[in-house]
């Protein structure tokens, strides 16, 4: 399979008055061409910052990519993106042009002020110039529909306010197909809505990605969601890659003690439980420098003072299945 | 499985007392943060400490003249003296002398005649709170040779001792009107808030209407049909209740607006479904949640009063002599033939502008520690 | 729209009848009624008034009758014929007076607004992108001392100044040359430049505070989500904020005109006294000290009108702005 972005060595810190905050720590991953990417995480793990890192849109400051390289290559390109200057021509035409976003709060999201018409056919407009208004309005109104929004035209002119949450969720979806991106991602998608919308969003998505040959980054703190429609999951926490692999092999075989906690927190509906199994504590303060292990206070496998003191290596497997513990060195 | 030391599982004093604060410990400490605010609040103490002692701070009385030394400027304290060295703080007589080029009386000093300051000196008896007599003065000199800190006006008053004797006018209005506008905000705007319906409705205009009227032409027009002939006290007291009948409007609506949002929140519902009563409500509920918004209002309403009392004062609407404030005693510094030459009678500006200036940056300092989210 | 413009005009009426009762208290309060003024200072001028022709003066004002008919008389004037009364410091009636000066006194006002918000939304908006700069330092000390200086000092200052340093005398409309001169293009430069200076200084009252809101409010919006998903897409800096985060902050913006008309109004009264500007503030303060109450009444009655009609404008233009408002408004 044709690989489309390489995130390598990745670190980023934000510079607060509080503080430093060590937000990425030598993240690595790959997404390839049509396949979806979940990434499961805690908040505060890093998720959102990555994203945003590889659209470029951090604030920097307080943000500062300290090392690493963000690589996009469709195609015949080849982009080092977080070289680019973050509001040159280059970067921006990647930006929704080649890969898109939808977000957790569809309300929010979306200005208040400006129709959703409006919204959803700015990134067009904006990126291919050469098309009328006619056929801006075409491709919008032939989203919307895809999406499931009846009567489309009216809805057009309507303003965020007046709607659901599903339906604003479902426009966020079309804002963001608009320009038939090669990577979508969705943070946290279906977060504020109810399960049964829940289910008809994972749907949609699904069906879209297909039909538009699009790679997807999931991001969610769902790992139910995220073995349902991932290819490969990334398990993240305080900022670093844990474990990744193939969706199957890291739900069957889990090998890190986070990932496993996680699971085992899940419970599960053909099984009789006395009690449920939560992970004891909580993420550590963001400002907490780590010298060994960040799962340390909460790990119940701990081997004892390696893992307080050193940072665990990356092991990869054969079968491209990675781990960072010292279980595993 | 078992208990884990988490890393911030060992709580110490320093955290339990952050955890047990009340909501005015949290505010003070915050407050003592910002230097700025902290700063301003200590300078403006001080001031309010020298209105209460002005009497006893300043060497003259503010009726005081010296018709032969008037518009003179501050005189220069000296404590060097190139035969005698250092020496206590004194001052050289003055000798008048003919200008022959614009025929008019000029001061110099006189360097041979050096008259000393001296300090806790006796001089006009004064009573301080209506209560102790005394006649002590900081410091003050011989009745022949006057010192004058900011120069003197056009009769020949001490300027320093009037704008002195003055802020106790100037800054006490703040705070009287202010009271008085916090007790009529509150009471409507709490009304208005805490009932909702068509007593909101009403209320909500009428503060709005209060609000949008132009203050100083209503301020203007009321206070011209005082009396001319009323006591001094029985005007301050007039002035500040129509500052303060036309100003308490923000003030209302900052209260409309607070408990309108704070009786919808599930503590209000929780507290009423256990059977609370009204009154127990509003005073253990509703009211610790926005006094600190409260008090950061008025704090920053104080200014607007002072700013009126003396822009009032200034156009001769106010305060009338013999009475003092700084409003009164820019009256003087009308024209711009008066600043040119003496510039010195716009003293009591810097003290309204410093005062005003205070007062916003305390009451910035405190909405910034009371409100965690800003 | 329309309708909920003219529902909101109607609701006018009975504000206007409340301002009409405060103004004419005023006219109401001082002791000894305007007759008697009229008569003594008719008599002070050496006019001889017989008591047959003093009745009858005080029939024709008909200050014989209770209270409340007089108020109503004077209304009555005021809504039919259009007659606000008599200025006896003035000599003249109160209409003549007031016409000459108020268009003045609503171009100062008027020009003050725009120049306050021309200054204060750009500053502010670069303040919040810049935030802790120098710059952003510098404009909030400015802004502090704006607010804090009693506008008739202000003047006074900036008048010594120019005084001092440019040895030009900013008082008064016109240049001593041309105040009597007949009407010409120069005499027009000569206003204009007269002119600048109070519309500025008024226009400060409102600065330093509506810098600090537009910074605060900007710096709230550039958190918020749709300002992300804007920079998503790819945008141009410049392109989203202007339409995105400025857009936003600018609504509070446009309700603040609620109470920067009242402040405006009172700099320009204060500012016109000391630079000795010839619109409805020196006019005010006169009849006020004189007790020419007409005046005075007419005067304030005008005033809150105006700014009770700014606030409206001020809320209608938000109903229009703002979707969510108007979603909120139209539909009740």
């Amino acid at each position: 399979m044709q690989r489309i972005l390489e995130v390598k060595d990745l670190s980023i810190n934000f510079y607060l008055r509080e503080g430093v905050v060590h937000a990425l720590t030598d993240v690595n991953f790959e997404v390839f061409e049509n396949e979806t990417l979940g990434v499961i995480g805690e908040s505060g793990s890093g998720k959102s910052v990555t994203v945003q890192s590889i659209l470029g849109i951090l604030s920097q400051p307080p943000a500062k990519i300290v090392s690493g390289s963000i690589r996009f290559e469709p195609e015949s390109r080849n982009l080092e993106l977080n070289l680019l200057p973050t509001y040159g021509d280059t970067y921006r035409n990647v930006r929704w042009n080649d890969i898109s976003m939808i977000f957790q709060e569809p309300m929010s999201s979306f200005s208040p002020l400006h129709s959703i018409g409006d919204q959803i056919s700015e990134a067009l407009t904006l990126h291919r110039p050469e098309l009328s208004e006619t056929d801006v309005l075409s491709v919008c109104l032939g989203l919307l529909e895809k999406v499931g929004i009846p009567s489309p035209a009216m809805f057009f002119k309507r303003y965020p306010h007046e709607f659901s949450g599903g339906m604003r969720q479902r426009a966020m979806i079309a804002m963001a197909l608009v320009c038939n991106p090669k990577i979508l991602i969705a943070d946290e998608p279906t977060t504020a809505l109810d399960v049964t919308i829940e289910a008809q969003i994972l749907e949609l998505l699904e069906s879209i990605k297909s039909e538009f040959n699009m790679s997807m980054i999931y991001i969610s703190h769902d790992l139910a969601v995220i073995g349902e429609i991932s290819d490969r999951i990334l398990v993240m926490y305080f900022g670093r890659v844990v474990e990744s692999g193939v969706a199957d092999e890291v739900i069957d075989n889990p090998l890190h003690p986070y990932t496993r906690a996680l699971l085992k927190s899940i419970p599960k509906i053909d099984q009789p439980i006395e009690s449920l199994d939560p992970i004891e504590g909580s993420i550590p303060s963001p400002f907490e420098v780590h010298t060994g292990c960040p799962f340390y206070s909460r790990c119940t496998e701990r081997l004892g003072e390696i893992c307080l003191r050193q940072k665990p290596a990356h092991k990869t497997y054969n079968n491209g299945h990675t781990v960072s513990c010292h279980l595993h060195a | 499985m078992g208990n884990f030391p988490n890393s911030s599982s060992v709580i110490n004093e320093e955290d339990k007392n952050f955890y047990y604060a009340t909501q005015w410990s949290l505010i003070r400490s915050r407050f003592r943060q910002h230097r700025l605010a902290s700063i301003s609040l200590i300078f403006l103490g001080l001031l309010y400490l020298f209105a209460i002692f002005s009497d006893f701070l300043v060497p003259y009385s503010s009726t005081q003249r010296f018709s032969k030394y008037n518009f003179s400027a501050p005189t220069s304290i000296h404590i060097y003296d190139s035969e005698a060295g250092f020496s206590s703080p004194f001052v050289y007589g003055q000798k008048k002398i003919l200008d022959k080029k614009t025929f008019s009386w000029k001061y110099e000093p006189d360097l041979t005649k050096k008259v000393y300051i001296q300090f806790f000196t006796e001089g006009e008896e004064y009573s301080l709170f209506g209560i102790f007599k005394s006649n002590i003065h900081l410091f003050g000199i011989d009745e022949k040779t006057p010192v004058f800190l900011f120069g003197s006006d056009r009769l020949g008053r001490d300027v320093f001792s009037r704008t002195i004797h003055g802020s106790q006018i100037s800054l006490s209005i703040g705070l009287v009107g202010v009271s008085l506008s916090f007790l009529i905000g509150i009471l409507l705007g709490g009304v208005s808030g805490y009932y909702g319906g068509y007593i909101d409705d009403l209320i909500q205009r009428f503060i709005d209407f209060m609000i949008s009227l132009p203050t100083i032409p209503l301020w203007m027009a009321f206070s011209a049909v005082l009396p001319r002939d009323w006591s001094s006290l029985k005007t301050y007291f007039a002035i500040t209740i129509i500052l303060s009948i036309i100003s308490w409007g923000p003030l209302a609506r900052v209260t409309r607006g607070k408990i309108l949002a704070l009786r919808e929140e599930d503590y209000t519902l929780a507290a009423r479904a256990a059977g609370a009563s009204t009154s127990r409500i509003i005073v253990k509920h509703l009211l610790p949640g926005f006094s600190s918004h409260l008090i950061v209002s008025i704090t920053l309403s104080i200014p607007g009063m002072i700013l009126a009392e003396t822009a009032l004062s200034f156009l001769g609407l106010g305060i009338q002599p013999p009475a003092v404030s700084w409003g009164t005693l820019l009256q003087d510094s009308q024209d711009l033939m008066a600043i040119t030459n003496q510039p010195w009678l716009l003293i009591p500006a810097i003290f309204v502008i410093g005062t005003v200036l205070l007062f916003n940056f305390v009451g910035d300092g405190l909405r910034d520690a009371a409100d965690p989210y800003s | 729209m329309l309708t909920y413009t003219i529902k909101r005009l109607f609701q006018l009426i009975p504000i206007l009848f409340v301002i009409s009762v405060v103004a004419y208290a005023i006219i109401e309060l001082p002791p000894g009624d305007f007759a008697d003024f009229y008569i003594s200072s008719l008599r002070a001028t050496g006019v001889t008034v017989l008591e047959d022709e003093a009745l009858r003066i005080k029939e024709q004002y008909g200050f014989n009758a209770p209270v409340v008919e007089r108020y109503w008389r004077w209304l009555e004037n005021i809504i039919f014929h259009g007659n606000f009364g008599y200025s006896f410091e003035y000599q003249k009636p109160v209409n003549e007076i007031i016409a000459e000066k108020l268009p003045l006194s609503i171009g100062l006002t008027f020009g003050a607004l725009i120049i306050s918000w021309a200054l204060a939304i750009p500053i502010g908006i670069y303040s919040a992108i810049h935030q802790y700069s120098k710059f952003d330092y510098f404009f909030t000390f400015i802004g502090f001392l704006g607010l804090a200086t009693p506008p008739f000092l202000m003047a006074l200052i900036f008048a010594w100044l120019f005084l001092k340093f440019f040895d030009y005398s900013v008082l008064g409309l016109y240049s001593p040359e041309y105040v009597t001169a007949p009407w010409s293009f120069d005499k027009f430069i000569d206003l204009c430049k007269h002119l600048v200076l109070p519309v500025i200084l008024i226009g400060l009252q409102g600065t330093g505070t509506i810098i600090r809101v537009m910074r605060g409010n900007l710096l709230d919006e550039l958190k918020k989500p749709y300002v992300i998903t804007a920079k998503a897409k790819g945008l141009k800096f410049r392109d989203l904020l202007l339409k995105y985060p400025v857009r936003m902050a600018i609504n509070p913006i446009i309700s603040t005109i609620g109470w920067l008309l009242p402040a405006l109004i009172a700099g320009e009264i204060l500012i016109s006294i000391v630079l000795g500007i010839q619109t409805l503030g020196p006019v005010l303060l006169r009849s006020v000290l004189s007790q020419d109450m007409w005046l005075a009444a007419s005067i304030v009655m005008i005033l809150s009108l105006l700014t009770i009609i700014g606030s409206l404008i001020s809320d209608l233009l938000l109903v229009w702005l703002d979707p969510r408002i108007r979603f909120e408004r139209l539909s009740k």
